[in-house]
């Protein structure tokens, strides 16, 4: 077998979820290449070639693939597809955006978020927004696959690969990319973050978020917010855990002012210690919490912050 | 223009679904179905964007058992103009719902394909994807603003860390995401007369395709049942918890 990981990266540097793609690659076993397609590249591959159990790292190094648009990227990864068993790649917005373009130009199916490997043809993966595990097989003699990466432990550096050069060029007269407005922000990205302290429909309105600010601040969180948050219109779309936002599993999650709908556990049930502060000592959250506090959170965290 | 609109029956989103004791599968036997939200919402679009002026026509396709055809009801409520039900009793996976709508893509000539990011039963967000490959159209998904000028089409897009704003040569393919619109709700007086506007009805032999799945559905399970911890009765409690305790903050 030999297996084709799509490497994510922003801003010249690689993306953490990548090492989790690699460690599900690892869990299927054979060669493992590493594709870093994007436009002045050179120091995501050379990170890339440091992960643990990869034999080479493929780089297709141009304007053409300028912000992985799915078009070109696509075409890309289907064009190297046919030396591979398995095409793998992060369950994130790039990643779900390109694979299943990949996996339809080759006709076979794609498998989604998959969250554990069974056996090179076999996995499990959430459905229902998490409420129920599915262990599906695939039939197709290529397997085109996103992987959830807090299923998947970060593979480890101390490698070292040889790095090549990809020559193919897709031609792309059909999308143009416009512009980006990324959150700026000085803490760690939601689904990277070791710690996440998130607000719900309980904080009242999006001002009141910056009652988390400071509780981040001392504890390096990402602070992250539930649907019911995000459809107010307290804060973007971006900060929304849960099934239809990102899938986080920090050591520590904090839940402010949040019921606990499935839809928000679905994103947040991993984690490793969950702390629910809420007024409603019947609230959902409490169920999942390994520690509750029935509290007015806006009493509760101004202390909290002044006690780190 | 025209604009195409798929959507998909799935199981309401306010019910607790429930794995069968035998683990084949979600138990679906008398559960109430609705529309998938995401083509709630994707339906919402294709109305405004001929509310603007933007669309002539709407065509709502579904692929699926008979008694999809109830949602597709729904869309012409909600706006759409006819219906096309692709009807097959088989479970029907994204790469096979791609091609049936490619097929009808070549048929209806659409500017716009609009779909829902991903159905909340699956959970697989593909198939707009997947068609745009088929197609070979430019795809704009998790659209959160979508502007068509001229033959061009802007989409912002909801990606991780923010937006991301593209531009597609119509035609093209756009999925929803959550904060594109608010869908409306039908009136009485449009679910009546939705039941007189035109539902083609075609097989997947009739397009010349099958929608088959090739992955097999080994195994249903509950997930691992997250144990409820302790209550604390204050904040000082809660921090020495978390130092001494559990180890999670120094």
């Amino acid at each position: 077998m030999s297996i084709l990981v799509l490497a994510e990266h922003h801003d010249g540097a690689l993306a953490g979820a990548t090492a989790h793609v690699v460690a599900a690659a690892q869990a299927i076993g054979g060669d493992i290449d590493v594709l870093v397609a994007g436009e002045g590249v050179g120091a995501v591959a050379e990170a890339a070639a440091k992960f643990d159990g990869v034999s080479k790292v493929r780089v297709a190094d141009s304007a053409a693939y300028a912000h992985l648009l799915a078009e070109p990227t696509a075409a890309l990864v289907a064009e190297l597809a046919g030396d591979y068993s398995h095409v793998l790649a992060a369950a994130s917005t790039t990643g779900k955006n390109v694979l299943p373009r990949v996996a339809a130009l080759k006709d076979v199916a794609q498998i989604s978020e998959i969250i554990a490997v069974e056996s090179p043809d076999t996995f499990k993966r959430p459905i229902y927004a998490g409420n129920a595990i599915a262990t599906v097989q695939s039939e197709d003699a290529l397997k085109v696959i996103t992987v959830r990466s807090t299923g998947f432990d970060a593979v480890a550096e101390g490698g070292s690969a040889a790095i090549e050069a990809v020559d193919f060029v897709a031609d792309n007269a059909q999308s143009t990319f416009v512009k980006e407005e990324l959150a700026q922000s000085d803490r760690p990205e939601l689904g990277a973050a070791k710690v996440v302290i998130s607000g719900g429909r309980g904080m009242g309105n999006g001002e009141n978020f910056k009652l988390l600010d400071g509780i981040a601040d001392k504890l390096g969180a990402a602070i992250g917010a539930s649907r019911a948050a995000v459809d107010a219109g307290f804060v973007p779309n971006d900060m929304q855990v849960g099934q239809t936002g990102k899938i986080v599993a920090p050591e520590l999650y904090i839940a402010v002012g949040i019921s606990g709908a499935i839809q928000h556990l679905a994103g947040m049930k991993d984690s490793k210690v969950i702390v629910a502060i809420n007024k409603d000592e019947e609230a959902p959250i409490f169920q999942v919490a390994d520690y509750g506090l029935v509290a007015d959170l806006f009493e509760a965290l101004p202390e909290l912050e002044s006690k780190l | 223009m025209k604009v195409l609109v798929a959507v998909k029956r799935v199981i309401d989103y306010n019910v607790k679904i429930r794995v069968k004791p035998d683990h084949s599968d979600v138990d679906l036997t008398n559960v109430k179905m609705a529309m998938n939200p995401f083509c709630e919402i994707a339906v919402e679009e294709a109305v405004r964007l001929k509310e603007k002026g933007v669309a002539t026509e709407i065509v709502a396709v579904t692929i699926g058992p008979k008694a999809a055809q109830e949602q597709l009801r729904t869309a012409l409520a909600l706006g759409a103009d006819r219906a096309i039900h692709v009807e097959t009793d088989e479970r029907v996976e994204s790469l096979g719902a791609a091609k049936a709508l490619a097929k009808l893509v070549e048929e209806e000539q659409p500017g716009l394909v609009i779909l829902g990011k991903q159905a909340i039963d699956s959970d697989n967000n593909q198939t707009g994807q997947m068609l745009a490959a088929l197609t070979g159209l430019p795809q704009g998904t998790f659209a959160s603003a979508v502007n068509v000028e001229g033959d061009k089409v802007q989409v912002t897009r909801e990606v991780d860390g923010g937006l991301q704003t593209v531009e597609l040569t119509l035609p093209a393919i756009v999925t929803t995401d959550l904060r594109l619109n608010e869908p409306r709700y039908a009136k009485l007086p449009d679910i009546m007369k939705a039941k007189k506007k035109p539902l083609d009805v075609k097989s997947p032999a009739d397009l010349g395709i099958s929608v088959g799945s090739r992955v097999k559905l080994l195994k249903v399970e509950p997930p691992a049942e997250r144990q409820g911890g302790v209550k604390v009765g204050s904040v000082d409690e809660l921090v020495d918890k978390l130092k001494n305790e559990a180890k999670v903050i120094s």
